[in-house]
């Protein structure tokens, strides 16, 4: 069902992208589609593509959470104070230990929001509004006005730095363990439904597993193609991707394969007969949000990290972004219908929207009035699409 | 000692604020049978119903199954004790499909972790089966509930019913979207399964529509009872004037609901 118009969908946003990409490329005489922008627009798209998906499943449900730029800035804050000024020395495990506690920081702040939302009845706007100026606020408190740097070498990996990448074999390894692992669940699925006595075109599951392959062998080559500072040994896929992508594989099989997501989405699509069925919503709408917070924690450690420094102004604004690239990737404010992949798109459009321009050498101001004309567009085109899909 | 009711409602009654929908209802059920609940819209049917389904929490009385006093206190305990419901507004979510909301909150899974992995294909399978039972021509197993017609929509709300082997089944004005084609399946349906020893509510605002499917009823105004006893006992022009003037022929007691003079002035 949500697989013909879904896909259908992110063919278009692929689409748009590559327009983008195309376009860019030429207007900023072939600077665009280079290694090293493609690199780094990766890099920069994580953070915003990790709480994007996140935020696709508050927004499923009915909801929004104004509040993620502000806890991935007291996030940020509470992993440099633990790594940086409580954990004595310079142990090996002070970094995982602070990732730890920014993890457990998020999941508090995702179970506040819920609580308020799912249990308190309070509008999650509202809830979410007051949580963007309270997580800031401590953010402040936190910082007392200090900028804390530096983070230890392990953690930098983090930030796709020059460090941050795994090298070129090993991201050829990837790339084929990913494809390899891909062509297994199709197989498997295929038997599954052989089994069941369905006969489905294998020729569908083969152009699955070839355009997989194609893009991951273009992802890997890319990667490998920009060059460290001073040398012609490739980067290779930087960390913060890898996380990406295994948050972007989490999130689907979550939406797709849980009775969490599946909950998630009749909640939004109906709330009345998700409650007469006995689903338990409150409960459903509160981890959604304990979700959402502990993506944030990750993000946060790819932010800080990429900057080397814990401030109290990091992610400002960084809300407004994440629900963009939600909304341009579909994910109907009305709640019950996106994708977390379209999402992911969605962030790689308003990054790519962005870099380009910075290319081009538009003004800050222009990026702003520019990406805020492509979200009202997306939503706009997005919705008579809807439409002709359902006559 | 003789067997206890499947269901024994006793001075069962809900307000929403200042609106008695329910107000001292009795009313029991038995294994077998099939129990008509009348009345006008707004009588408090589905909120009666609701109660017993666990959608909605009684202020007052007394709810027995099989003779034992239940809370009721969710759908999921309701579910429990073999009770399905065809709520009116049917209850789909009407962005998933029909398997999807076949098993919703139900499903076939398996617990991973901290998370449940559903067994999509056999879910498919079954509300494969089960929909061919009810309608050989329904194919449109793939597309959100949203894309359906009322008829269809209406089928994938029964087959979740029959899907969990319900004991007591209360079907809300089944037929409303239905034509009557469809409508006699369900009579069909509802012959079968009293056969089969099921307990039926059957609720409805149309005399015609279970008048001769029930073996009683109950006809229901303002939240409280008409009257109620046994279809052979009536004609259907006598529960039409209980239905709309809440006028009680002789031979059935009249309830708190019964208006108390008909138009000769003359009764109880
Ligand atoms: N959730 C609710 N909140 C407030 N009032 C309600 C609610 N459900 C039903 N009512 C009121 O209770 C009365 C009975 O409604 P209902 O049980 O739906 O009647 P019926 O099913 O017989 O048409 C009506 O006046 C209706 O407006
Ligand atoms: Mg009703």
């Amino acid at each position: 069902m949500k697989l013909g118009t879904e896909g259908a969908r992110i063919l278009s946003l692929l689409a748009l992208l590559a327009v983008i990409a195309v376009g860019f490329h030429i207007a900023s005489g072939g600077l665009f589609l280079t290694p090293r922008n493609i690199y780094n627009l990766v890099v920069q798209t994580s953070v915003v593509a990790i709480m994007a998906t996140g935020m696709t499943f508050v927004i499923v449900t009915r909801n929004i959470d104004l509040s993620v730029g502000s806890s991935l800035g007291l996030i940020g804050m509470v992993i440099a104070l633990v790594q940086i000024k409580w954990l004595p020395g310079d142990a090996a495990w002070n970094w995982p230990l602070s990732i730890l506690a920014g993890l457990a920081c998020g999941a508090l702040i995702g179970a506040w929001n819920g609580l308020w939302v799912a249990y308190a009845r309070v509008p999650s706007f509202v809830v979410t509004l007051g949580g963007l100026l309270i997580f800031r606020g401590m953010a402040f408190e936190t910082a007392q006005g200090r900028t804390l740097a530096p983070f230890q070498d392990g953690y930098l990996v983090f930030g796709g730095g020059i460090q941050g990448a795994i090298g070129e074999s090993a991201s050829w390894m990837v790339g084929l363990v990913g494809v390899a692992l891909y062509a297994v669940t199709q197989v498997v699925a295929h038997l599954r439904a052989a089994r069941m006595s369905r006969n489905e075109p294998v020729r569908r599951r083969v152009l699955k597993v070839l355009a997989v392959l194609l893009v991951m062998g273009a992802f890997v080559w890319i990667m490998n193609a920009y060059n460290l500072p001073r040398s012609d040994i490739g980067r290779g896929i930087p960390v913060p991707a890898l996380v990406l992508i295994a948050i972007v594989l989490m999130m689907e099989w979550i939406g797709r394969a849980t009775t969490f997501g599946r909950h998630s989405y009749a909640i939004g699509g109906g709330m009345e007969a998700s409650r007469l069925v006995g689903i338990n919503t409150r409960k459903t709408v509160f981890f959604v949000y304990v979700l959402m917070g502990v993506l944030a924690a990750v993000a946060a450690v790819i932010a800080t990290a990429r900057l080397n420094a814990g401030t109290s102004s990091t992610g400002e604004l960084l809300e407004l972004s994440v629900i963009a690239a939600a909304v341009i990737g579909g994910v109907s404010l009305s709640g019950g219908r996106g994708s977390v992949a379209a999402a992911v798109i969605g962030a790689l459009v308003i990054q790519s929207l962005d870099s380009g321009m910075v290319l081009v050498g538009a003004s800050s101001s222009m990026r702003m009035i520019a990406i805020g004309l492509i979200l009202t567009i997306a939503v706009f085109a997005d919705n008579q699409f809807a439409r002709e899909a359902k006559e | 000692m003789t067997q206890p009711h499947l269901v024994n409602m006793q001075g069962v009654s809900k307000s929403f604020g200042g609106i008695h929908a329910v107000k001292g209802i009795d009313l029991t059920l038995d294994a077998g049978e099939v129990v008509a609940v009348l009345g006008h819209n707004g009588a408090g049917k589905s909120t009666l119903m609701k109660m017993l389904a666990g959608a909605y929490q009684r202020d007052l009385g007394d709810i027995q199954v099989h003779g034992q006093s239940v809370a009721l206190s969710s759908p999921a305990e309701a579910h429990d004790l073999g009770i399905e419901t065809i709520y009116q507004t049917l209850a789909l979510a009407d962005n998933l499909d029909a398997s999807a909301n076949l098993f919703l909150g139900r499903e076939i899974a398996w617990r991973f972790g901290p998370f449940r992995v559903m067994d999509q294909a056999r879910m498919r399978d079954q509300t494969a089966q089960v929909i061919a039972r009810l309608n050989p021509h329904f194919d449109a197993l793939d597309v959100p509930c949203r894309s359906l017609s009322g008829g269809q929509r209406q089928t994938i709300a029964i087959a979740r019913a029959l899907q969990f082997d319900a004991r007591i089944l209360i079907m809300d004005e089944p037929t409303a979207a239905l034509g009557p084609h469809e409508t006699a399946m369900v009579a069909d349906l509802t012959r079968r399964l009293k056969s089969q020893g099921l307990g039926i509510f059957l609720i409805s605002h149309d005399v015609h529509d279970v008048f001769d499917l029930a073996d009683r009823f109950i006809v229901m105004k303002g939240g409280q009872e008409v009257g109620s006893g046994r279809i052979s006992e009536v004609t259907k022009d006598e529960v039409l004037g209980m239905v709309i003037m809440g006028r009680c022929p002789a031979q059935i007691r009249p309830g708190p609901g019964a208006s108390m003079l008909d138009e000769h002035g003359a009764q109880t």
